[in-house]
């Protein structure tokens, strides 16, 4: 045993000696020093990650089986549901994991909104985490297209059609990265090019650097105080804690709840309730049969609801073309947070009123949102998408004023010896 | 904060609430997929009588025989249809696509997942939807799909078997449906058990690490004193 340990010691030294792994470990994990009262919210970075492995692995396994081709795609995915050996549950994975992984993202992402996670000094932690949101969308249309159901054909023309409409460039452009006139095997074969190589590898690159730049000025946490004001003789945080052993032995608990409703999901609910595979994906794609109304899957339903939410033709343009100056602007504007965002405190449990209420109905409309871009257009009355989509827009383009003006409570300069919040 | 999380949990609900209306009402077809003896009956039906028409190009006559338990030469003999000549064989149609189409105006469509696609329910509701109706061109006509193009063929049996056999018959055949639109279903959901107990008892140890390493978290003045 001894001569084992010895051994391996060993190693790990000739290794270290040629490659920091010792230092790499110590940098983000033992000596890496996380305030002490990260909450329930602070797991869903760990989980998108884990979401993000299980993506990577179960895909490559599908690979080996899917045929991107318009005459196979569809059969190819009955094949793997029926012959490959366990490759039904393979495919459950990739496809709940999918929608794990954005509920993951999305509450990760709304923790920054609560936290104030974006402020200085983590602005460039949040805008590489936009960037990865972005590479999220694309990866999940890419990925959504590849069955080549009815609902992937027709989704993906809605998407490529709203290319179309950009002034001038707008149709060669479409056509360039459909690679065709139409959605073709071509299309189909590009997407799968994207989907399993050109986005996976980016995501990768900026998984990495995000945890990078986060670990450079370390973690917030609910209370929104700067634990590295407050040092020890040997510099080291009197708030924080390593994050090895402490956040790790502590993250596996939502790690396992987390697995658990994973298993839960491909067990019994594997098509989320139409939600994750939409009936009509259950048919193959057909040029001639438009599905009763095409919706998008349910991560893309706000934007989508955004989209449909213009209806007017203004300044000679289509309200197709306003509704993409809609959906654009309603994402780029969220990689603008850090700067709208003028409060002198971080945490919404120390800004103001108009802050608390503000955020609470900006929620509403989102998730309303959400739930209009799956409905029929005519299922709510009219003016109640424009309205949900002014709020958005105003919750951050208002934010510049009333962050400011609002009275903030006073942060304590230190968490309380219990960890919790303080009153 | 609280206030927040009431109304994100509100909003949720609500949201839940209205995802549950559906435009006609349908029947709901009770079927029970781990019923071997119903499945094994809807298999019959289907290939007796839906066949000549639909195919069902991804269900294999082998992983049915496996599945429902029912023996090879048994399927061979009696099951095999239409151009099938092996076990490994998929269940075809007599019928090319063309032929249904010149017959009934529209290609009866293939059949493997048609139980995902509709649901069980509407495929049920289908089933027993047929019904007399003089102002159609045919005199019949469907509840969940009007003007249906499929010609009324459970008529004949609708009218020779009590109300209460014919919708057995029925609901053995959408079981079929729904097991053959995803042969792993009844497997999935009995297996699916043991993995949440292997989970939820895993959580203990996970649960108990996590405590004895925070025992001492709140005395904690400076990392380096641990
Ligand atoms: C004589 C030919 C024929 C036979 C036999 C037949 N069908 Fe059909 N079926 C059709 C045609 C044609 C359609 C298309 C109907 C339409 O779209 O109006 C159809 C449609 C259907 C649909 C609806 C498909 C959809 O649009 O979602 C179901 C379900 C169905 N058949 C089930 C069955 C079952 C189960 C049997 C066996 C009991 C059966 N059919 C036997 C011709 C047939
Ligand atoms: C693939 C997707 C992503 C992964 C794997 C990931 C991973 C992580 C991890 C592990 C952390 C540290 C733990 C935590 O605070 O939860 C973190 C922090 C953070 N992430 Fe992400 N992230 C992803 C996407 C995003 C996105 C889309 C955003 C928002 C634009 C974002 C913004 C942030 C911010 C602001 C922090 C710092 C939080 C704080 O210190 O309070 N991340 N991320």
């Amino acid at each position: 045993m001894s001569l084992l340990t010895r051994k391996s010691t060993d190693l790990l030294h000739w290794i270290d000696y040629r490659l920091p792994i010792i230092q790499a470990f110590k940098t983000h994990m033992s000596e890496y020093y996380a305030p002490k009262n990260l909450n329930f919210w602070y797991f869903f970075g760990v989980l998108a990650m884990l979401a993000f492995a299980n993506q990577l692995l179960s895909g490559i396994w599908l690979t080996m089986f899917y045929t991107p081709t318009i005459e196979s795609a569809f059969a190819s995915i009955e094949y793997i549901m029926r012959d490959v050996e366990s490759g039904w549950i393979i495919r459950y994975m990739h496809e709940v994991g999918a929608s794990f992984f954005f509920i993951a993202v999305y509450l990760h992402i709304y923790r920054g909104f609560l936290y104030g996670s974006y402020k200085k000094p983590r602005e460039l932690v949040w805008l590489i985490g936009m960037f990865i949101y972005l590479l999220m969308m694309a990866e999940g249309f890419f990925g959504y297209v590849l069955p080549f159901g009815n609902m992937s054909f027709w989704g993906a023309k809605v998407i490529m059609n709203i290319i179309g409409v950009i002034p001038v460039i707008g149709e060669d452009l479409q056509i360039w990265v459909q690679g065709d006139f139409f959605i073709s095997g071509a299309t189909l074969s590009r997407f799968f090019a994207f989907h399993v190589a050109l986005v996976p590898i980016i995501l990768i690159a900026g998984i990495y650097l995000h945890v990078i730049a986060l670990h450079q000025v370390g973690s917030n946490n609910p209370e929104g105080i700067d634990i590295k004001a407050h040092k020890d003789e040997n510099g080291i945080p009197l708030d924080g804690i390593p994050f090895h052993p402490y956040y790790t032995v502590h993250d596996l608990i939502p790690v396992v709840l987390f697995i658990l409703a994973f298993f839960v999901t491909i067990f019994y609910f594997p098509d989320g309730g139409g939600f994750f595979i939409e009936p009509p994906n259950y048919i193959p794609a057909n040029n001639l049969s438009t599905p009763d109304h095409i919706t998008p899957v349910w991560y893309f339903t706000p934007f989508y609801a955004m989209l449909r939410a213009v209806t007017i033709t203004f300044l000679g343009m289509d309200a197709k073309f306003w509704g993409l100056i809609v959906i654009t602007g309603a994402i780029l504007v969220l990689f603008f947070l850090p700067w709208l965002d003028r409060s002198p405190v971080k945490s919404l449990r120390y800004k103001g009123r108009v802050s608390k209420a503000f955020l609470m109905i900006w929620t509403f409309c989102f998730i309303g949102l959400g739930v209009l871009g799956i409905k029929p257009a005519d299922w709510a009355p009219e003016w109640v998408s424009p309205t949900f989509t002014i709020i958005y827009f105003a919750y951050f383009l208002l934010m510049p004023f009333y962050t400011r003006w609002e009275t903030c409570k006073t942060v304590p300069e230190r968490i309380t010896a219990n960890g919790q919040r303080s009153r | 904060m609280k206030l927040l999380y009431l109304t994100i949990t509100l909003t949720l609900l609500s949201t839940a609430l209205l995802a549950a209306e559906s435009p006609v009402e349908l029947l709901s077809a009770n079927t029970d997929i781990q019923d071997k003896a119903s499945l094994r009956r809807g298999a019959y039906l289907f290939i007796n009588q839906c066949t000549s028409c639909h195919s069902a190009k991804y269900m294999r006559y082998a992983r049915l025989a496996r599945d429902l338990e029912i023996s090879e030469e048994e399927v061979v003999d009696n099951m095999l249809r239409f151009g099938a000549t092996k076990i490994s064989d998929t269940i075809s149609s007599a019928m090319t696509p063309d032929a249904g189409e010149k017959a009934y105006g529209i290609a009866p469509p293939d059949l493997t997942l048609e139980a995902k696609y509709r649901g069980v329910d509407w495929v049920y509701s289908y089933l027993m939807g047929f019904y007399k109706d003089e102002k159609t061109t045919f005199g019949y006509n469907n509840r969940v799909m009007n003007n249906v193009a499929m010609p009324w063929i459970l008529a004949s049996s609708q009218e020779s078997m009590s109300e209460e056999e014919f919708s057995r018959d029925m609901r053995d055949l959408t079981n079929f449906m729904d097991y053959m639109a995803e042969p792993i279903k009844p497997w999935r959901q009995n297996f699916g058990k043991y993995v949440i107990i292997f989970l939820l008892v895993l959580l203990i140890p996970v649960w108990l690490l996590k405590r004895e390493y925070w025992r001492d978290i709140h005395g904690l003045r400076s990392p380096t004193s641990v």
